[in-house]
């Protein structure tokens, strides 16, 4: 009793310290624990409890506390609660994240947790063995950067990639290695004991890059795509690589004597690891998305397959002693196409949650020991090593990036330049799992506490250093950068466009590159493979997700709005603002009704095809299809509170929807959201992703999001009542959804020949833009009077129709509604 | 690639390289390979292109055929198409894929942006009225979704007017609703794809080696 209560009191005093100091400036952090230390005395317990046997009473016990039964879980409880609540400190002072990357924030509270566990001579808990860090830790963090990985990016540079990661990794391991053996024969420095293999393989460890910190950076001042993914992708089978050479020379190092025969042995072992290592995992991303392909009727444990099978497929690997990284990566980039395909929408998200919960709690939990570790573990410091595993290291990665992109220049379309050099150089940080392999190295290392603290010396030294300087210099040297943001129907078209000339023009020339491979394996795949592993296998180009993601957005608040509009009132404010900027992103009320058709065909199997990048720390921003649901729940709230409405009012609202043509209804809808309060629990989520997507997509949305607030008065009462019709369409047809639409369509299309007409016929009439909305409305008000009967906007269909708004027609929802 | 020497033979390639800015060897490749399209004529017609296999599965063959005989591609002031085209023409064609080169002021790099933008820009505009109205939009998108078969015209129809719109939006703001965006200009056009990085992207890495023989 006594050990718990101190424990669980030690931790809620650990985590308010810690919630306490870290939403203040980072400079103010290393000043406090020192007073932090003095309030936490009754820590002592934590970690010590083996020392407190609980009594045995011959008698029954009435109350009895079975501690070391508990231990090694509740400890690894206690110690993943309390990094994540590090992690959750970190983002109440958002700019903290900013300047400072997270992994320094992170070691920083390992430090002082550190620090406060050193002042009162308590131990770190022996969980981080060498087991523990390849069964466990490990496995998530490299399924998370493989899962994730920009599919398409990745494979039109994978040359440069491999070339990186690979003869990056043996050129860093062997320059340092061999440097560091020169630098042992210098007697001065007293360390002439270790030999070559040793050298070998620390230098192993430390070359093993984590650029965790440095892709962050380059996300947010969006530098060019081939940096970034070539950065991506070498942290990923630089990893594979590392261990399979730390593998290796953990044995080398262990021989006395290695024959010249060993070299080659270790060559072609080198081979059969890595590509062993691809073969299972793509063995195993093949049955993990055949196995996808049935799960239809067993949506609960979908996600489930995507972890056994990618575990299955490292464990595999492991067993066989071939790289299990690689078998995990190719199992996670094979697959994700296709499960994501197959499985649900719902499912897919928690995928994508689930995997980037496990990645980044196990990289926390490492950073975080590694703090941790640095202040209580005995060090041998031999300053003279360390400083110079310090030079070498920085200055082989510059020579291999200097030396390799010469090399593989003359093989890209699109050479690297200095600064691209620059960045790939010095975006060279050592990480956790640099960290993780020193500290698991074998105990018959003789100097393995140097080699543990030269490690830990060159990781806070690059992540502290390079990580914190990384960001202002990029900046400042301006490196090439992309805009990556370009979520639009006519880019879409347009690179496809240039995809397919430019794959046209190399046929004519009778050249190929990997648009030309592109088209091959498209085609195979479309032929064959998804035939085979998707249930569903209707070929969809990405033109057409795109749109329908774009689609979808729209759709949604406009479902929103009928959530939103009722409380808010709307303000001089906007009226101000509107006249200030004409500038909205727009879709004409008449290909709303085409967009209507083709989410009522197409809701089902909404994808987003390629996950934009994405960092460690963040999903991809890809929620918006999932939220719909939530949306729509609260707008039914909704719509039931407010009770009835004045039906008398739509027709005259209806006219706004097809008013202002250039208008879309989103950038009209959008400020509703923002004022709105009621449902915030269901919309606090869904909110967050749509005005995230809404800056991004242009400036334009962002301004007229505020100005179009004026017509909103009167379309309230349109939209409650769709709200009510929604749930009465619910009702009534639950599941026959094709054969309403067919229906809903043809009598549609004698409703809409308005909205069409504005589209295509040419008209002279060009006032240019008006800047007085109001005037706008007033006309048109008057220019639709004389024919109310077609009210030539889609949105107000459902008015008319329940069945009509096929948006809502989907089966799925019903069981919900209750 | 730089390395310009000549080559014995072959006078007019010095003349061609300066036009194009291909190396020699790269120029001796693409003869070749015009050589073994035309049947060792001194013209290339439709038909020679169009019965390349490997383009056969192209969604956008057409139009990519079409591009190698629009004179608006051979020198921006001409207007009008060709039956055939000599290997100068082909040649100036395809150097609108060039990669741009290592280093390049901002100016350079906007003139081949432009280049770039203008070939895809008459790709659409098959009337060369200047515009690319919502007829030639869609019959492109129609093309480019020809090949994903259970999408109909109707998909194909409403993915280009939505994308109609966008560019209307972007590119004029507001309308009023009797406005009419009666196509997209090149400006517009430059505007609509300004962060699209197509310098890099539209860009072949034409090989110095012979693969001709390979295939």
């Amino acid at each position: 009793m006594d050990i718990r209560f101190s424990t669980s009191a030690a931790f809620l005093l650990f985590v308010c310290c810690l919630l306490s100091q870290t939403p203040g400036s980072n400079g103010e952090v290393p000043p406090k624990p020192a007073g932090s230390v003095t309030i936490l005395p009754p820590i002592k317990p934590i970690d010590g409890p083996q020392a407190y046997p609980e009594a045995e009473k011959a008698s029954l016990p009435v109350f009895t506390m079975d501690y070391p039964r508990i231990q090694i879980p509740f400890e690894v409880t206690l110690w993943v609660l309390l990094a994540s609540f590090a992690k959750i400190g970190f983002h109440v002072y958002h700019k903290i994240t900013v300047w400072v990357p997270e992994s320094c924030l992170l070691i920083s509270i390992g430090l002082i947790v550190g620090a406060i566990m050193h002042s009162v001579h308590e131990e770190p808990p022996a969980v981080l063995t060498s087991n523990v860090f390849f069964l466990y830790m490990l496995p998530p963090i490299v399924l998370d950067s493989g899962y994730f990985m920009p599919t398409r990016p990745f494979f039109e540079n994978i040359g440069t990639v491999l070339w990186f990661a690979v003869v990056g990794t043996l050129w860093n391991s062997i320059g340092i290695g061999m440097s560091l053996f020169a630098i042992c024969q210098i007697e001065a420095f007293g360390v002439q004991d270790i030999n070559l293999q040793e050298n070998l393989l620390f230098a192993t460890i430390i070359s093993a890059v984590d650029p965790v910190a440095v892709l962050n950076v380059f996300e947010d001042v969006s530098v060019n795509e081939q940096l970034y993914i070539v950065v991506f992708g070498e942290c990923l089978f630089n990893d594979a690589v590392t261990v399979v050479l730390y593998n290796m020379f953990t044995f080398v190092a262990d021989m006395p004597v290695v024959e010249p025969v060993d070299v080659f042995l270790g060559v072609a072992r080198f081979f059969v690891v890595g590509i062993g290592g691809m073969a299972f995992g793509i063995l195993f991303g093949f049955v993990s998305a055949f196995t996808t392909r049935f799960t239809s009727k067993v949506r609960e444990i979908e996600p489930l397959f995507i972890f056994m099978y990618s575990y299955l497929a490292y464990l595999v690997a492991e067993l066989f002693a071939i790289s299990s990284i690689m078998a995990i990566v190719t199992c996670s980039l094979t697959m994700k196409y296709y499960v994501e395909e197959n499985v649900s929408q719902r499912s897919c998200t928690t995928i994508r949650h689930v995997v980037k919960m496990l990645g980044s709690i196990s990289e926390t939990l490492i950073f975080f020991f590694l703090g941790v570790v640095t202040i209580t573990t005995e060090h041998e410091f031999n300053w003279g090593y360390i400083l110079f595993t310090l030079l070498f290291a920085f200055v082989w990665r510059g020579l291999g990036v200097l030396v390799l992109t010469q090399i593989i220049n003359p093989f890209r379309t699109i050479p690297f330049n200095l600064k691209d050099q620059f960045g790939l150089a010095y975006g060279g940080l050592r990480g956790a799992v640099s960290f993780a392999l020193a500290f698991t190295l074998p105990d018959n290392i003789g100097r393995k506490q140097l080699f543990i603290t030269a490690t830990i010396a060159i990781i806070l030294f690059t992540v502290f250093l390079q990580g914190i300087s990384i960001r202002p210099l990029i900046e400042f040297i301006n490196v090439r950068r992309t805009n990556r943001n370009l979520e639009t129907i006519n880019v879409e078209v347009h690179c496809r466009l240039m995809e397919h000339t430019v794959a046209g023009i190399e046929d004519l020339c009778g050249q190929w590159s990997h648009f030309y491979w592109k088209d091959k394996f498209l085609k195979f795949n479309t032929r064959i493979l998804r035939k085979i592993l998707i249930r569903d296998s209707r070929a969809e180009s990405s033109i057409v997700a795109l749109y329908k993601k774009l689609e979808l957005q729209n759709a949604m608040e406009i479902l929103d709005t009928v959530a939103g509009d009722i409380s808010a009132a709307p303000s001089i404010v906007s009226l101000y603002d509107e006249k200030k900027n004409p500038k909205p992103k727009a879709y004409l009320a008449g290909d709303l009704r085409n967009m209507h058709d083709i989410l009522s065909k197409n809701m089902y199997n909404i994808r987003q095809r390629t996950v934009a990048f994405t960092s460690k720390y963040s999903l991809p921003n890809d929620r918006h299809t999932k939220e719909i649901l939530i949306r729509r729940h609260a707008s039914i709230r909704r719509s039931l509170r407010p009770g009835s409405f004045q039906n008398s009012n739509v027709s005259k609202s209806q006219k706004y929807y097809s008013l202002p043509a250039g208008q879309s209804l989103e950038s009209r809808f959008s400020p509703r959201r923002l004022t709105q309060t009621d449902d915030r629990e269901t919309m606090s989520e869904a909110a967050y992703p749509i005005t995230n997507w809404r800056s991004r997509s242009s400036q334009p949305t962002r301004s007229s999001s505020s100005r179009a607030m004026m017509p909103l008065k009167r379309l309230d009462t349109l939209k409650e009542a769709v709200s009510v019709d929604m749930l009465n369409e619910n009702k009534e047809d639950s599941g026959s959804r094709a054969g309403t639409t067919r229906s809903n369509s043809s009598s549609r299309d004698s409703r809409l020949p308005a909205p069409r007409r504005q589209l295509s016929p040419p008209r002279e009439e060009d006032n240019g833009f008006s800047d007085n909305l109001i005037n706008v409305h007033h006309e048109a008000e008057e220019e639709d009077h004389p024919s109310p009967s077609p009210p030539p906007a889609w949105a107000a269909e459902p008015r008319d129709n329940a069945n009509r708004n096929p948006l809502l027609r989907r089966p799925q929802w019903n069981p919900k509604k209750t | 690639m730089g390395a310009l020497q000549s080559i014995p033979g072959h006078p007019e390639y010095s003349d061609l390289s300066d036009k194009t800015g291909f190396s020699f060897e790269q120029i001796s490749v693409l003869h070749k390979r015009f050589k073994q399209l035309s049947h060792n004529e001194d013209t290339l017609h439709r038909d020679d292109l169009s019965a390349i296999p490997d383009l056969s599965c192209n969604p956008i063959r057409a139009q990519i055929i079409e591009a190698f005989f629009d004179q608006r591609n051979f020198s921006p002031s001409e207007e009008g198409t060709v039956e055939e085209i000599r290997f100068e023409e082909f040649l100036v064609v395809m150097s609108h894929f060039r990669p741009p080169r290592h280093s390049m002021s901002e100016e350079q790099r906007e003139s081949v942006r432009k280049d770039k933008l203008r070939f895809l820009f008459n790709m659409h505009d098959t009337d060369n009225d200047g515009t690319i109205t919502l007829q030639e939009y869609r019959h492109v998108v129609e093309e480019l979704l020809s090949r994903s078969g259970a999408l109909g015209k109707e998909t194909a129809k409403s993915i280009a007017d939505a994308a109609m719109l966008e560019v209307a939006s972007i590119s004029v703001g507001h309308m009023e609703p009797d406005e009419f965006y009666e196509g997209i200009t090149f400006e517009h056009f430059l505007k609509l794809l300004s962060g699209f990085d197509i310098e890099h992207k539209m860009s072949i890495r034409f090989l110095n080696v012979d693969t001709t023989l390979c295939k």
